[in-house]
């Protein structure tokens, strides 16, 4: 039996105005696979995770995700992504604790034990009643780890998950988003040798287009290095 | 936790139950404004100021009639733009609105909560604003004109509710939403406006307190469902990229 496709993208354009941020993008990333997609500033990595998020519509290709058509489906694809992104998306008068209880509603998550594991799981049970705004960013990293595995998604999008975490912290999320989670993942990152170990695709984009694609076993670090220059 | 895989087509996701949603969005807004007093303190700050200025600049001890309903809903109005303003800020500054886009959530759920939030902050606007216009400004007694009073902020309030939700949701994805709100909630205002001076004139009036006007009263109340139904059909797409 062939292996469904978690992601499939075909000819994926996407405009802000007139300016192209995503051209022609093509791939296929099969169920628990991991794409990482690197590139320099302004290449479209962001846009791509928010397009596949159904934060953005795409303007042009087509975009199946977990099965689904966006926009059209999109409908049936929220609620099973886990979207880190820059943003931590969590309120900072709210405490950690406050911030899970709103999402377990939005997402049908019943009572609060998922919340209290995830929590304790990143170390955060002590801090867990504290308005975020008293956290350091590393601690409210680690809250946004919890906030977007809360409703357990099939997807995950992470666009540099271990940007403001410590190494003790990147351990600690390790098991919850890191290859050993078992999700399909698109994972941005800016450190090649780091994404190379952890990904099944690598994405290279330069200018909104796919300059490289291969698998991550066969992908030369240096190729990787080149899409920076 | 369950395996990670690709559903059939057609599956979704958890969908959660509109009360909830709505009681844990609720919850939120208020939490939030207790904690950070960004909104309330605000607007009824900017209304009594207001009354003291109008008590100075008119060099008149009282007012009553026209000129006392145009005073109280003008002021009422212009904080209640302040409060249009931080309507949607705390979820498009830290990133919570895409976090409820992104749940399966029915989108008509934050209409509601912002609809409701924002008839929380004009209560507390009026409960303040109010008896302050009465002390400061006006001449006839509020006593005999509150029941009447009461009828006219209600709708009025309605009516402030609906726009600013709409125009705080068009103007939350913009770079310029600080501008953007005043320029368009204020115009789609000056109905509300009109209708709700005039409904108040006969009720401030000097001497006695006259009946509602039933002609404003019926043309606000109208005005308040006809925007109410247009902003409960077009919110989902205002949310949408």
């Amino acid at each position: 039996m062939a292996v469904l496709a978690a992601l499939e993208l075909r000819g994926l354009t996407r405009r802000y105005g007139e300016r192209l941020a995503l051209t022609d993008v093509n791939v296929s990333v099969a169920a628990g696979q991991t794409l990482a997609v690197l590139g320099p500033n302004g290449a479209g990595k962001t846009t791509l995770l928010r397009v596949l998020a159904t934060l953005l519509r795409p303007h042009g290709g087509e975009a199946e995700v977990l099965g689904h058509a966006l926009p059209a489906q999109a409908w049936a694809v929220r609620g099973r992504i886990g979207l880190l992104g820059h943003e931590p998306m969590l309120y900072r008068e709210l405490s950690a604790r406050e911030n899970l209880a709103l999402y377990g509603a939005l997402h049908a998550v019943p009572g609060t034990q998922r919340a209290q594991e995830l929590l304790a799981s990143v170390a955060m049970e002590r801090r867990a009643d504290e308005p975020l705004r008293t956290l350091s960013r590393g601690m409210v990293a680690r809250v946004a780890v919890c906030r977007a595995l809360l409703h357990d998604p099939e997807l995950l999008l992470l666009d540099e998950p271990r940007a403001n975490l410590d190494p003790a912290a990147s351990e600690l999320v390790e098991p919850l988003i890191g290859r050993a989670s078992g999700r399909t993942r698109v994972i941005v990152s800016h450190d090649p040798a780091g994404v190379l170990a952890e990904a099944d695709l690598v994405m290279g984009l330069v200018r909104g287009r796919v300059a490289l694609l291969a698998q991550a076993a066969q992908t030369d670090p240096q190729a990787l290095a080149e899409l920076y220059r | 936790m369950s395996a990670p895989g690709v559903s059939a087509p057609g599956a979704g996701p958890r969908v959660p139950r509109t009360r909830v949603v709505l009681a844990a969005l609720l919850r939120k807004e208020l939490t939030v404004e207790l904690r950070s007093f960004e909104a309330v303190p605000a607007m009824t700050l900017f209304s009594v100021t207001t009354f003291v200025l109008f008590h100075f600049a008119l060099s008149r001890n009282t007012l009553s009639g026209d000129l006392a309903s145009g005073v109280l809903w003008v002021t009422l109005l212009f904080a209640a733009v302040l409060g249009i303003n931080r309507l949607f800020v705390a979820d498009a500054e830290q990133g919570g609105f895409d976090g409820f886009l992104l749940s399966p959530a029915d989108r008509s759920v934050l209409l509601y909560s912002k609809a409701l939030t924002l008839l929380a902050y004009l209560v507390v606007l009026e409960v303040v604003a109010v008896p302050a216009f009465a002390l400061l400004l006006l001449g006839p007694a509020l006593w005999p004109a509150l029941p009447g009073l009461l009828a006219a902020l209600a709708l009025g309030d309605l009516g402030i509710v609906v726009i600013g939700t709409f125009v705080g949701a068009l103007a939350v994805r913009t770079s310029v939403r600080d501008l953007l709100g005043p320029m368009i909630s204020l115009p789609l205002l000056v109905p509300v406006l009109l209708c709700a001076a005039r409904l108040s004139s006969p009720l401030l009036g000097a001497g006695h307190v006259g009946s509602l006007p039933l002609r404003w009263l019926a043309t606000l109340a109208l005005y308040d469902l006809v925007f109410g139904l247009i902003t409960f059909a077009v919110f989902d797409f205002l949310l949408e990229d």
